[in-house]
């Protein structure tokens, strides 16, 4: 676990020692203002609450979360300290766990500062804050997922173009997978169970369900499994991948 | 037991391509063995399976006794290593990336600093420890990337290419430091540059396609050479073919060839049969025959030409 963290610190300290970190928190921040107040009409709709700041919050990662996941191992692999990295003593959980958790950090820190529009929708109204905790949580689980997703695709390039593009294509099917776009594709054929299989692999209905404020734990365990399911998917590909 | 690390039947195959074909030799501690061949020959490809990067296809290497294929977390802990062209994190400073090599190495604390200080003095790279490593020139690069695989003052020391870019007396320093570690350690340096061979090692395998072909003391190796106790000799060019005749006449002199002419003087070398030694010999030779010689010397063989042969043979 030490080992695991040693290589968060180095990560992090690799964002805020770039521009990286601070033009994804101002875009991040900015994309979120315009989503949520212009599109979402936070003021104008008259409740306090942050439901169009979250509304809104599955699209903008579906193109920023990418983009940080994009060269988590790409960039090692391209660079060769990927090399340097797995060869001094360090496994390959440590090395996965490590570099997810620091990319989950830094994105967490991106998300909670949105949290103006909290005490915002706080002054001005009598919000639900226990829908609004739900939601920071949800949308945490969700970048972890989309992150978890992000860097599987990363560990199978060493061009980070390829990252960005297919891991936001992989990461959209998991969101529309509960849209009836997709689900009709499958309703006329397959029998409801695959359906509903489908269904329930969506990221936006699990989503949904925690910013309505209904907390669920089946919801929960859906994203810790997803983070899980593709971490272990990035060990796989990063131990095969090591020396092409 | 004194044997640090032991290879055995190490093989590794892309495809159907087989960069490295079973090899096995062992190093024991005070040796600095130098790992010779052509590019391409399978050299990186082999030091990547001892430090537990590639996972070999058969066979495996044993460090401390310690398996890499069954416990590469034991193998990577007694291992210093440079890979080749050494990779560093160029966004971090010197003195931020040997502190991440501690922390993932568990030196912590007090330790960590005095190690640090050690290898960065060692090394000498204190005064450039707070610059980004992607501004620093290719000689100081090469010296983070040797003082991150000293610092926590390994047993074995695998270093690809180690003085690969560096200056005549950026090399002269690094071979020193090799030189000084060298006795209560296990240090393998790959290499394509055969004075390396000469300065610093106690031994050398050279490795073509895949496969060892000559393993020896850089002496032995040497002695391989066609030119091994040939004797080279100058002269006027007015006595050349009365000496030329006198050596010929030599039993144990096999031929003699001439080399290149300047001055008005000639240069040929005498090849014994053999690998006798015939210095005594020519001397007394051109002597009997009268000839005045203005330079005489026995040769030790050559590297380049040993390394010419045996790697292209095959």
């Amino acid at each position: 676990m030490g080992t695991s963290w040693a290589i968060s610190k180095r990560e992090l300290r690799a964002y805020f020692t770039t521009p990286l970190a601070y033009v994804f928190i101002v875009i991040f921040l900015a994309l979120n203002g315009v989503t949520a107040f212009y599109f979402g009409a936070l003021f104008d709709r008259g409740q306090a609450d942050m439901q169009p700041l979250f509304g809104f919050l599955p699209w903008l990662y579906l193109f920023l979360i990418p983009a940080v996941a994009m060269r988590l191992w790409a960039e090692e692999r391209k660079a060769g300290t990927l090399e340097l990295l797995m060869t001094l003593p360090v496994s390959t959980f440590n090395a996965v766990f490590g570099k997810f958790l620091a990319a989950w950090i830094f994105t967490g820190i991106a998300l909670a500062l949105t949290f103006p529009v909290w005490i915002t929708v706080n002054y001005l109204g009598d919000p639900d804050n226990g829908v609004i905790v739900a939601s920071y949580l949800g949308g945490f689980l969700m970048a972890g997922s989309y992150l978890a997703i992000g860097g599987f695709v990363s560990a199978m390039t060493r061009n980070q173009v390829i990252a960005f593009v297919i891991g936001a294509a992989v990461i959209f099917l998991f969101m529309m997978s509960g849209l009836e776009l997709v689900q009709s594709a499958f309703r006329g054929w397959a029998p409801d169970l695959v359906v509903d299989l489908v269904r329930s692999f969506s990221f936006l209905v699990h989503y949904d369900a925690i910013i309505r404020g209904v907390i669920d734990i089946r919801d929960m365990i859906f994203f810790v499994s997803i983070i899980g399911v593709f971490l272990f998917a990035n060990m796989v590909v990063v131990d095969l991948k090591k020396g092409s | 037991m004194d044997r640090m690390l032991q290879i055995e039947g190490l093989t590794k195959q892309f495809g159907s391509f087989t960069a490295v074909d079973n090899i096995s030799f062992e190093v024991d501690r005070g040796e600095v063995l130098g790992f010779l061949g052509p590019n391409g020959a399978g050299k990186t490809t082999a030091m990547r399976m001892v430090t537990g990067f590639l996972t070999p296809t058969a066979g495996t290497a044993y460090v401390g006794g310690h398996d890499v294929t069954l416990e590469p977390q034991e193998v990577k802990r007694r291992i210093g290593y440079l890979p080749e062209g050494a990779p560093l994190y160029e966004d971090m400073t010197p003195s931020e990336l040997l502190g991440f090599v501690s922390d993932v190495r568990g030196i912590s604390g007090g330790a960590k600093r005095d190690a640090i200080a050690s290898a960065a003095s060692r090394i000498n790279i204190e005064h450039v420890m707070h610059q980004a490593i992607g501004t620093l020139s290719k000689g100081y690069k090469r010296r983070v990337g040797i003082a991150q695989a000293i610092l926590h003052d390994p047993e074995i020391l695998i270093l690809d290419e180690p003085t690969d870019g560096l200056d005549p007396n950026q090399k002269h320093e690094v071979r020193k430091l090799i030189n000084e570690m060298a006795k209560d350690k296990v240090i393998v340096i790959s290499t394509h540059l055969l004075d390396e061979v000469d300065t610093v090692c106690s031994r050398a395998i050279v490795i073509a396609h895949g496969k060892i072909v000559a393993d020896g003391t850089p002496v032995d190796l040497e002695a391989q050479s066609e030119l091994h106790n040939a004797v080279t000799f100058r002269l006027a060019e007015a006595e050349s073919e009365k000496s030329k005749s006198a050596v010929e006449a030599i039993e144990s002199v096999d031929r003699v060839v001439e080399g290149e002419s300047a001055d008005g003087l000639v240069t040929y070398t005498a090849y014994p049969k053999d690998s006798q030694i015939v210095i005594d010999d020519v001397s007394a030779a051109l002597k009997d025959a009268g000839v005045s010689v203005q330079e005489i010397q026995a040769e030790r063989g050559r590297l380049d030409e040993v390394f010419r042969r045996i790697t292209t043979a095959a």
